[in-house]
């Protein structure tokens, strides 16, 4: 046989520590294949090529935040998942488009090639993610805040950071919350605060037809609103309904959920701050990532909800937010987040 | 006031979103801009949709009244 032997040093990073990866470099035995041109070890450390069950396989996980993609760069995973993959694409459950039945020899030029369009190779382990978002104000009629604006902010500026254990941050437009940003362990939720003026409200009762949680009642007599703050969740609908635009937006902003996580032992995220500006935001998630990052040293493989469960952690969280984005848009009544009861 | 008079009129009591939108939006349709549609429908889900979707393409709303049934009467004045 003219096999031709050659070692081919490769490292897989999934859900490893970076010292564990080190050690359990493999020395592939290539029978007459050759890696084709030349596999950026770096890159492949970032995560995103995910070993599937077949020999020499891997699902290539694409770049898309906020679930946005272009003509351009789909032509151009058309062209790279005929010529390296099996013309199978699998969409993930966090909106990343995957490549199905790449072998590992080609990852260098499938690389390459995908380049060319600008689309990147998303990430796996413990690292900040690719965000999700829904379509936000862009062009859903529910949507308050801009939150593709925000996942291509987190995109640049967070994506790929080394974490205790993954990092998945969502924004949802608003509170319907689509992209389920409370099981994030970031999730920023597009919220308003609704504010009333009297002299033009005609009384027609439609904003308490609009609001569905019942914190609007109308007055037996005027039919003007009773509102009930306890009651909103900061929805906008009835500054959306009201015809006289006698509601209006008092403020806008993000909610920032913290810690939750989905899994096998699932946790529901705590609200942190309310009514965040996106440059808040922004500054919100960078603490919060560096608090994580800091909390965690020594910790190993914890996500952010469990680590904020701990004594006292919830507190010191709270201080690194503060030292951020100030004191008064922090929610007062702090709850850690909680785990969520699941019978198997 | 004054009742403004309508240049048109639907029933869409019956129906949800939507029917209700697309129905208010062809009656819309035959009206010139400035002209007013008049329209039933029902409380709760419907009257919320059809008021934030019209406000939503810059229709306006210009009267509401609750019926003694519990429905509501709106008129639209069309723009665009
Ligand atoms: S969360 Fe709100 S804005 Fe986002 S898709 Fe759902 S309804 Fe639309
Ligand atoms: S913002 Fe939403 S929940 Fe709050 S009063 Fe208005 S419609 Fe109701
Ligand atoms: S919808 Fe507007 S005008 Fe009608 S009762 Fe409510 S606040 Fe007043």
């Amino acid at each position: 046989m003219d096999t031709k032997k050659k070692k081919l040093k490769i490292s897989v990073d999934h859900n490893l520590e970076e010292r564990t990866i080190k050690r359990i470099e493999v020395n592939a035995e290539v029978s007459g294949k050759k890696p084709v041109g030349k596999i950026n070890f770096a890159e492949l450390r970032a995560g995103g090529f995910i070993k599937q069950r077949q020999k020499d396989k891997f699902t290539v996980r694409l770049k898309c935040p906020g679930g946005n993609m272009t003509l351009d760069r789909l032509k151009t995973i058309v062209a790279a998942t005929e010529k390296f993959g099996s013309g199978q694409l699998h969409l993930s459950t966090r909106q990343s488009m995957e490549i199905l039945h790449v072998d590992y020899h080609n990852f260098g030029p499938l690389v390459d090639l995908l380049k060319e369009a600008g689309q990147d190779v998303a990430s796996c382990g413990p690292r900040v993610r690719v965000p999700n978002a829904c379509g936000g104000c862009e062009y859903n009629p529910n949507g308050i805040t801009d939150t593709q604006k925000m996942a291509n902010v987190v995109n640049e500026k967070f994506f790929g950071m080394r974490t205790n254990h993954k990092f998945k941050m969502s924004f949802s437009g608003c509170p319907h919350d689509c992209i389920h940003a409370a099981s994030a362990d970031l999730g920023l939720i597009g919220t308003v605060w609704p504010v009333w003026e009297e002299a033009s409200c005609t009384g027609c009762t439609i904003c308490a037809s609009a609001c569905t949680e019942g914190a609007i009642e109308s007055h037996p007599e005027t039919g003007k609103p009773i509102f009930d703050a306890e009651k909103c969740l900061y929805c906008d609908d009835c500054v959306r309904a009201c015809p006289t635009s006698s509601w209006t937006a008092g403020k806008t902003g993000h909610s920032l959920r913290v810690g939750g996580h989905h899994g096998r032992h699932p946790v529901n995220s705590t609200i942190a701050a309310r009514f965040l500006t996106d440059e808040e935001a922004e500054a919100a998630i960078g603490a919060s990532i560096a608090w994580y990052q800091k909390a965690g040293e020594g910790k190993g493989r914890i996500r952010l909800g469990n680590l904020l469960m701990q004594e006292g952690q919830m507190e010191s969280y709270m201080a690194a937010l503060a030292d951020a984005i100030g004191p008064e848009k922090l929610e007062e009544n702090i709850e850690a987040p909680q785990k969520i009861t699941i019978r198997r | 006031m004054a009742e403004i008079a309508a240049d048109k009129f639907i029933d869409i009591s019956s129906e949800v979103c939507p029917m209700s939108f697309v129905l208010t939006k062809l009656a819309l349709d035959e009206l010139e801009d400035g002209q007013v549609l008049e329209l039933v429908c029902q409380a709760g889900d419907p009257v919320r949709n059809i008021s934030i979707q019209l406000k939503d393409e810059g229709q306006m709303i210009i009267s509401v009244k609750k019926e003694t049934d519990g429905n509501f009467r709106l008129k639209i004045r069309k723009n665009g």
